[in-house]
């Protein structure tokens, strides 16, 4: 699974920290989305895909393939 | 309601996209229907006050999905289609042509609609904020007005006032309260936020009754204040709060009062859920409410889709909401509460960052950051776990989440 981030369109909420800290972080400046890693192991899937799923400013997008 | 049938979900924004795709991940293969007022399909409504609004965004941006995605669904779009009436017992929904739709599960996810102020509607260049094409026609507006009159200091004015200033308008900021938005994040963070836009030129009226707005041959001229001073504006922006979009439900059977009313599940009847900005419901911790978030539009969305599959809980989430003017971000967890003790633990509330707690009945019951999005998530533990209130205390900036 293969793991896009938008920072442009990120709102600093850290919904997907809280949902995969193994996979995103904050910036320290502006809270802004950082990926961890870019590739999801398969047991970081479902934690990758609830990130995406709760992102409040749809600004992360995994790949299935 | 395992076995296929027939969810229809009323509302086509944030909260029923969500239901709807939590019941396809989670296995539901019956018929699913979306009946949406509004034409488009389902786009993100954050944004319509700030990057839509600035113009940095067009309208394509807000898509909710790709359009491959919400095929995916496997669902019938019944868009530009008003619900008009619902029958719990027969198990049908009235739309506004008169077809009628037969149904197993119903999920209410209609929003709200803003109030408005007497006469708005008869005079050009009052607007309201609520839709795309509100905002649409609110932008276009502003790329030729002088001046800006926001009536109300919540989000969508507060938010409004900012986008405007930096466009360079004449803007007044006129609002009941002392402060934007101190009702709901108390007086400190109120007038923290005063500040901020009277440093940005807003003239701000605080503690400003409104009581009507003046035109002249059916084009807005001014808002009349209580005061009895009339201030001038070439574009009215009213943004005094909304209500639930429920009328079509009177008579349904469904209670109506702040919202279709629902139990600690999003259960407003037999096999009907409500979610998002229309739904309130019993918080197990706070007690009734509603949230007109856009987290808690997507978390009540599938909240609510797992009841009608039969695998559902209670809704307790810690809310979360944000606003974003000028360069600040403002990031809140939990619910703050009037009367809420307050205390800043990082920074100082008169500088550029800083991040807060509220304390209500000796707990932790919301955090506030101001312009430290890290410090944000990472007090949101305490409001989770309610801390006591007398060991409440800033998170070490270089915590693991």
């Amino acid at each position: 699974m293969r793991i896009t981030v938008e920072q442009d369109r990120c709102v600093a909420s850290g919904q997907c920290v809280l949902a995969a800290p193994e996979l995103f972080d904050q910036r320290d400046e502006d809270g802004v989305v950082v990926l961890l890693r870019d590739e999801a192991s398969p047991g970081q899937e479902e934690s990758a895909r609830e990130a995406a799923r709760i992102c409040p400013a749809l600004a992360i997008t995994v790949d299935e393939r | 309601m395992t076995a296929p049938g027939h969810v229809v979900v009323v509302g086509a924004g944030a909260a029923g996209l969500s239901a709807a795709e939590t019941l396809r991940r989670e296995g539901y293969a019956g018929r699913l229907t979306f009946v949406g007022d509004e034409q488009a399909e389902p786009y993100d409504r954050p944004p319509l006050s700030k990057q839509l609004l600035s113009g940095d965004w067009d309208a394509g941006r807000l898509a909710l999905r790709p359009r491959a995605a919400l095929r995916g669904l496997d669902a019938r779009w019944l868009l530009g289609h008003r619900a008009t009436a619902l029958d719990t017992a027969a198990r049908t929904l009235t739309l506004g042509g008169g077809a009628v739709l037969h149904w197993d599960g119903l999920v209410v996810a209609t929003g709200v609609t803003p109030r408005t102020l007497p006469g708005a509607a008869e005079l050009a260049g009052v607007h309201h904020l609520r839709t795309l094409d509100d905002a649409l026609r609110l932008r276009e507006h502003l790329r030729t007005a002088g001046s800006l009159v926001v009536v109300g200091a919540g989000f969508l004015g507060a938010e409004t006032a900012a986008v405007a200033r930096e466009a360079g308008l004449r803007v007044t900021l006129v609002d009941p309260s002392p402060h934007p938005m101190g009702g709901l994040l108390g007086p400190v963070p109120g007038e923290r936020l005063a500040r901020l836009h009277r440093a940005h030129g807003v003239r701000l009226l605080g503690g400003t009754r409104v009581r009507g707005l003046a035109g002249e041959r059916g084009r807005v001229t001014g808002v009349e204040c209580s005061t009895g001073e009339t201030l001038p504006a070439d574009a009215v922006l009213v943004a005094i709060g909304s209500r639930p979009a429920t009328d079509w439900l009177t008579g349904s059977g469904l209670i109506l009062g702040d919202g279709v009313e629902c139990d600690a599940y999003c259960r407003a009847a037999d096999r009907v859920v409500a979610a998002g900005d229309a739904a309130s419901w019993l918080h197990p911790r706070h007690g009734r409410m509603r949230v007109e978030h856009r987290m808690n539009a997507t978390e009540q969305g599938v909240a609510a889709a797992r009841v009608l599959i039969g695998t559902g809980a209670p809704f307790a989430p810690v809310p979360y909401f944000w606003t974003d003017q000028y360069d600040v971000k403002v990031q809140v967890y939990g619910v703050p509460g009037p009367g809420a003790a307050f205390r800043v633990v990082e920074g100082d509330a008169a500088g550029d960052r800083f991040a807060a707690l509220y304390g209500q009945g000796g707990v932790v019951t919301a955090a506030l950051a101001w312009n430290m999005p890290r410090q944000a998530r990472l007090l949101r533990q305490q409001v989770a776990a309610a801390t006591p209130w007398r060991e409440a205390a800033g998170a070490p900036a270089t915590a693991s989440p």
